[in-house]
């Protein structure tokens, strides 16, 4: 062991004198990530609100063949533009996003008690009328409604006759749980952590080695070959995982910078949720440092590493992208598949949720199988001398 | 003391050693002198158990590279062909890094690399970074961290390549320190006026073969030339390769 140490030791010492290992393990996942995220929240809340906020300005087409809707339309704090000449057109041409038209014959159907037609002109693929429209159609049926109820009553008959389904949402999602939309992208950020916070040091350690010509008379001392890869490999766990912990970090101190208001949601993590993440994901960053160096390790360049490496990138995406189109309730056999089980593990701690004892263990025993099946290959990769010598 | 005897090494179809057996005494210099690609590195490589021999027999203060690896290697000071630094590291730390591999003891290890400081001249950059060092001052540390645990059998595999005359003179200088030592230095090199300055005995390798093996005059006498030169030329049977 005094070996796989004393590689240990001077793998850190010569990393963090390595601005491009900083960069890779220290800055890029623990800041760039959560700025991107809070930055992405931010954007939408605030385009969303402001949309929300507006007052309504609407060019309306026929004013004059239905004045009391129009009254009713100020009222509610709409502003009526006057008729363009082509109204169509300036939605085509989206210098409008919506556009209201009064047929001729409103005023007639209207006193004949027949449906008196409105029509809202709009580009529903335009995704930034979604708020204008959706605010035109609900005074319309908010109008709607109340003239209809006056006609009841102006018959005669309750109005409650014609409303004979009352739905009543009953909302038992927590604050936590709706907090998960905003974080759906934890898990995502911090599976490909796990992967890129080890890279740099994992095709340094190897391929770099090689390339470098310190390989052969490393190999020349005294320690066994398996504790000297070894030594690597526990560096590459180790910036790995002080990669994931300063992401969860920085997330933990800017969630109170996020706009919850708009959420109404807490978004904090909690020391305790923040320990258990790191106990999940900790597995994860042995496989991933494993594999990673498995590969870097037939490299005979730091360059032919990298190009391995924008393969491996796309592993860890792969759960997050299925279960962000595609909602899964996880499920006990689901804890023996690593990757997919920390995302979903992940997923309910930050829920809140009460997870089994059972699931963690299964979790994290399957991806240490596999991981440490990967690094006992990876450590004695270098008994083949071919691999050494490669490339010199 | 190293015995080398009927030596085999092949790499798929290519047959890099075939057959090689020589001695290298304590208190000696043996140069393995041979043109590119004669089978010195492969040879070097099994003596410092890097490579296992298909066939053959090594002996190194008795023991067997193939067995007693970890054993062999406490014995043995390598400056390899690739003599690679951290770049990142003072050439006091790579040192140390080797000092510590061997297990040495702390106090040990300082004194050993203030020794080898001395006798490689290498007070003006010990705690330098080795990024941007000289060919010359890449081999003193190469060699330092070799033989930072005071090894018996120091193997040089071509020392003096890319060094500057004033190098090549320091390096001399430190392998023939070592002879009156008493220790025992094998060296490979393809440059005549390296074995002819240093050696003691010389062993012509080439195409895997030991063409001819024994002291400078005992050569010129069996080849009947007087230059080792043509000697050299003489028993390889070619001068392919050759770089006087």
């Amino acid at each position: 062991m005094r070996g796989l140490i004393t590689v240990l030791r001077k793998e850190v010492k010569e990393n963090i004198r390595d601005r491009r290992a900083l960069f890779n393990s220290l800055l890029l996942g623990p800041v760039l990530f959560p700025v991107m995220f809070i930055a992405l929240v931010w954007f939408t809340n605030s385009a969303e609100e402001e949309r929300a906020e507006k007052t309504l300005e609407v060019p309306v087409v026929g004013a004059e063949n239905a004045p009391s809707l129009v009254r009713f339309l100020e009222q509610q704090g709409m502003v009526i533009e006057a008729a363009p000449k082509d109204p169509e057109a300036l939605v085509r041409s989206q210098e409008e996003l919506v556009i209201i038209r009064i047929p001729a014959e409103f005023g007639e159907k209207w006193n004949k008690g027949e449906p008196a037609p409105v029509e809202v002109i709009t580009d529903p693929s335009r995704r930034e009328s979604e708020v204008a429209v959706r605010r035109v159609k609900s005074l319309l049926t908010v109008y709607g409604q109340q003239m209809g109820v006056l006609r009841l009553h102006l018959r005669g008959i309750a109005p409650q006759i014609a409303t004979p389904i009352m739905i009543r949402d009953v909302d038992l999602s927590t604050a936590k749980s709706r907090a998960i939309l905003a974080m759906i992208f934890l898990p995502y950020i911090l599976m490909i952590t796990a992967f890129t916070g080890g890279m740099h040091l994992a095709m340094d350690t190897t391929a770099g080695e090689k390339e470098r010509k310190s390989l052969e008379p490393l190999l020349i001392n005294p320690v066994p070959r398996w504790q000297v890869m070894s030594g690597k490999l526990a560096t590459t766990m180790l910036f790995a995982m002080a990669s994931l912990a300063l992401t969860l970090l920085s997330f933990k101190l800017t969630m109170p910078l996020m706009p919850i208001g708009t959420f109404g949601v807490d978004l904090s993590i909690t020391t305790r949720s923040m320990v258990l993440i790191l106990l999940v994901i900790a597995p994860v960053a042995i496989l991933a440092a494993s594999l990673l160096t498995l590969l870097a390790a037939f490299a005979k360049s730091y360059r032919e590493a990298q190009s391995y490496m924008g393969l491996v990138v796309i592993i860890p995406l792969i759960p997050s992208i299925i279960f962000m189109s595609n909602p899964i309730r996880p499920e006990t056999w689901m804890m023996s598949i690593p990757l997919f089980s920390q995302n979903l593990l992940i997923g309910e701690i930050i829920r809140g949720d009460a997870v089994s004892l059972a699931w963690y263990a299964l979790s994290i025993a399957s991806t240490l199988i596999i991981g440490l099946t990967l690094a006992v290959i990876a450590a004695n990769l270098y008994n083949k001398p071919h691999l050494i010598f490669s490339g010199s | 003391m190293i015995k080398v005897t009927n030596l085999h090494k092949s790499f798929g179809k290519v047959q890099a050693v075939r057959g090689i057996s020589f001695e290298a005494r304590d208190g000696e210099i043996t140069g393995l002198l041979g043109p590119n690609g004669a089978g010195k590195t492969t040879t070097l490589r099994m003596l410092y158990s890097l490579l296992p021999p298909d066939a053959g027999e090594i002996r190194i203060d008795g023991l067997d590279p193939t067995r007693d690896a970890m054993e062999i290697k406490r014995t043995l000071g390598v400056v390899p062909d690739s003599r690679g630094l951290y770049t990142r590291l003072t050439a006091r730390e790579n040192i140390r890094y080797y000092g510590d591999l061997h297990g040495l003891d702390k106090a040990l290890l300082e004194s050993r690399i203030e020794e080898l400081t001395r006798t490689l001249d290498m007070a003006d950059f010990i705690d330098r970074r080795t990024e941007g060092f000289s060919q010359g001052q890449r081999v003193k540390v190469a060699i330092a961290r070799a033989m930072v645990h005071g090894p018996q059998t120091v193997l040089l595999d071509e020392p003096s390549n890319g060094l500057d005359v004033m190098g090549t003179r320091a390096l001399r200088h430190y392998i023939r320190s070592l002879k009156s030592g008493g220790h025992s230095v094998v060296l490979s090199t393809h440059i005549m006026q390296e074995v002819a300055a240093l050696c003691d005995r010389i062993v012509i390798i080439a195409r895997g073969e030991v063409a001819a093996d024994g002291t400078k005059d005992e050569l010129l006498e069996r080849s009947g030339c007087d230059s080792l030169e043509d000697a050299f030329v003489k028993l390889i049977g070619s001068d392919e390769g050759l770089l006087a």
